[in-house]
């Protein structure tokens, strides 16, 4: 389908079918105030999706429903409740194998549970986007947000970026399918953000028309047959591929998974272009650096204010996507810098592990202050863990000891 | 998926293998073929690594014979015996994960709805009895309580037969087999009187030694699936390899088990009834006229 000839037309809903780029950013915007939640609904209202599956799980239950209204209103082509986060990912798999653009939602446990689909999706080459509004994953039960999840994530061969604001969650939702459709990359995209801290707070987000939405899905793009595992280089779901014990079998998986991961790698282009970048920068030639994703990065430009009340001058690096990762960007980003800190919400530190395996001198990244179990991440502890790093003395803060 | 499918692209005729010109001149696309005629036409499933003497391998051939629109047919599968076979079939077969074959057909029935409209595009689940009634069992169960209109086709050979024979939920009680060293506990699962309390519009057990019946119940439940709701065929196909049963008696092996425990058995709702009476000329199941019931 040649997209020229379906623009300017009407869909169902008496949307019209704008060029993606004008639509996002030529059209005019109106400010609105929303939740995070309520983002999500008005994204998926212009982005043309034939079919969601939903599944309850604090804190995205109030986003999957409100994604039933919009199939209600006529929005969505078809919308169900699955039975389990599994199910519903392999229901997924099923539209997307069918031809139709496919969203969904899930958090913590929810991703877990359908952890078997995501290298499923990417190796079949599925567009699906999937939504995780990331929340604790540890036992005891916690309901409370924790990025831990992000980690498994990044390992599945989707591509996985990190949003900071409702505004970044409005605008990625929609570019998101134009990279993951592509099909250099016609990957899976997991597009995270920090349960309820976006998902149940509000803010004014720029929205654009409602009577635009995207072209629909063109299953004909694929790089593979859909509908049939016969995928390159041969039918790999013949039995000489799947069972026996030889070396064009194996040969034949490895370079199956080595082009999975070059398809994200190639997304880059197309994702740099949209994103206006892997990253954003603010005053890199500081000897500190702040670098992180999510609402993390909201903190960090507090603590930077912060410090900048007492002449410390600090810079910021807002990480977007960690699939495909930044690295040529962040080697740039972190030449100048004697001390990055890397604030994060979850207890191992995924993020700091990933810069430290990626930039020179590594000694250079404080691996913290890290926050998990729900715990809120003050600006304050942020200064603290910089004053630290340059060795100055700094108050104590409340509840935290000596 | 569709004619256009299976034809020569221009010039590439004496170009193709053997095999694929095959299955072009004569293959069963867009014609209507049956099992009666099986040996004069080019098979859509003629090879296969199963073992020797394997059961499932015939009942799927037949199965697959038995299509109505095979250029139209998409098939889905799990881990198992079955999907070496199917995978390797002349039309479509979608893999997802273990046991989440039912969970990839909702969506992909779905989906097709979406893209297609009225052009029916037929969905077949085949998976074993571990992926159907044990590890699948609750997308199986879901995918029925939701009306989910694609058929389910349970190849029960009452054993995990790919991984090397241990005990599944569709083993009989009592049996000796890996993961059961006792033999096993409990009864073997009812899932046909579940398929019923689900809601399935179409309900048979089969066993692949009559392949007229066989071929009748799958043309039934594939066009009742394509409108009326789901559709549910549990087969008898036994592994002759971890129940020790000689080759050249699985057949009778198999006439044994229809007598005692898989009766020819079929269940039609009155929706479906009337749905292949009108839509495909199915005598059997026209209503009879006013005057004729007046008199009975």
């Amino acid at each position: 389908m040649d997209d020229t000839v379906i623009i300017g037309t009407k869909n169902k809903k008496g949307q019209v079918i704008t060029d993606p780029r004008i639509m996002m950013n030529e059209a005019p915007r109106t400010p609105s105030f929303f939740t995070g939640s309520e983002v999500i609904k008005e994204a998926v209202r212009r982005a043309n999706v034939d079919v969601m599956v939903a599944y309850p799980i604090t804190p995205q239950s109030e986003a999957a429903a409100l994604c039933g209204e919009l199939f209600a209103e006529g929005y969505i082509g078809d919308y169900f409740r699955g039975e389990s986060e599994f199910a519903v990912m392999s229901q997924c798999a099923g539209a997307a194998f069918g031809g139709a653009r496919v969203f969904t939602t899930t958090a913590g446990p929810g991703t877990m549970r359908a952890m078997e689909n995501f290298p499923m999706w990417a190796g079949a080459r599925l567009p699906i986007q999937c939504i995780v509004t990331c929340r604790g994953i540890n036992s005891p039960l916690s309901i409370q947000p924790d990025t831990i999840e992000i980690a498994y994530l990044m390992n599945t061969g989707m591509l996985v970026w990190h949003a900071e604001t409702a505004q970044d969650f409005y605008d990625w939702i929609i570019k998101g399918y134009m990279v993951s459709e592509e099909p250099d990359v016609h990957l899976p995209l997991a597009l995270c953000c920090d349960g309820f801290f976006v998902t149940h707070t509000k803010d004014v987000v720029d929205l654009t028309p409602v009577d635009m939405c995207l072209p629909p899905y063109d299953p004909y793009r694929s790089p593979v047959p859909c509908m049939d595992m016969e995928c390159p280089p041969v039918r790999m779901m013949r039995d000489p591929f799947v069972m026996k014990s030889n070396y064009i079998s194996y040969a034949t998986h490895a370079s199956w998974q080595q082009e999975v991961w070059a398809a994200a790698e190639r997304s880059r282009k197309h994702t740099i272009s949209w994103l206006d970048g892997l990253i954003e920068t603010e005053d890199v030639g500081a000897d500190i650096l702040i670098v992180s994703s999510g609402t993390a990065v909201s903190q960090g430009r507090e603590a930077i204010r912060l410090l900048a009340d007492e002449g410390i001058r600090a810079g910021l690096v807002k990480i977007k996507t960690l699939r495909p990762w930044p690295e040529e960007e962040l080697l740039e980003a972190t030449k100048h810098a004697s001390h990055i800190i890397v604030p994060e919400f979850n207890v191992i530190g995924w993020m700091a592990k990933e810069i430290k395996a990626t930039i020179p001198h590594s000694e250079r990244v404080v691996a913290g202050p890290r926050v998990c179990g729900g715990m809120t991440l003050p600006p304050e502890v942020i200064v603290e863990e910089v004053k630290k790093a340059i060795g100055m003395r700094s108050g104590v803060l409340a509840g935290r000891g000596g | 998926m569709s004619l256009d499918y299976v034809k020569f692209s221009p010039g590439f005729e004496s170009f193709m293998p053997k095999e694929y010109r095959d299955m072009v001149e004569h293959g069963p696309f867009g014609k209507k073929t049956t099992v009666s005629q099986m040996g004069s036409f080019k098979e859509i499933l003629e090879e296969h690594p199963m073992c020797a003497g394997c059961a499932m391998t015939l009942f799927i051939r037949l199965a697959i014979v038995a299509f109505p629109n095979p250029e139209d047919t998409i098939t889905v599968g799990t881990a198992g015996c079955g999907r070496l076979a199917i995978s390797q079939a002349a039309i479509p077969f979608v893999y997802g994960n273990y046991g989440d074959q039912n969970g990839v057909a909702s969506g992909l029935s779905r989906g097709l709805r979406i893209r297609f409209g009225d052009q029916h595009k037929d969905v077949v689940v085949m998976a074993g009895d571990g992926g159907t009634a044990d590890i699948g069992f609750q997308q199986v169960l879901h995918s029925w309580f939701r009306k989910e209109r694609f058929t389910t086709i349970m190849l029960d050979n009452e054993v995990y037969g790919n991984t090397g024979g241990q005990e599944s939920g569709m083993t009989t009680k009592g049996a000796v087999l890996k993961m059961a060293p006792l033999g096993k506990k409990f009864e073997k699962m009812d899932m046909v009187a579940m398929a019923k309390i689900a809601g399935c519009a179409y309900i048979a057990t089969v066993v692949p030694n009559n392949p007229r019946r066989v071929e009748s119940c799958i043309k039934k439940a594939v066009l009742i699936a394509r409108e009326v709701g789901p559709t549910y065929i549990q087969a008898y196909t036994s592994c002759n390899i971890e129940y020790a049963i000689p080759t050249d008696q699985v057949m009778a092996d198999a006439k044994t088990v229809e007598d005692d425990r898989y009766k020819f058995a079929e269940y039609v709702s009155e929706d479906a009834k009337a749905y292949l009476a009108k839509q495909y000329g199915y005598k059997e199941f026209a209503q009879k006229p006013a005057a004729a019931i007046t008199n009975a």
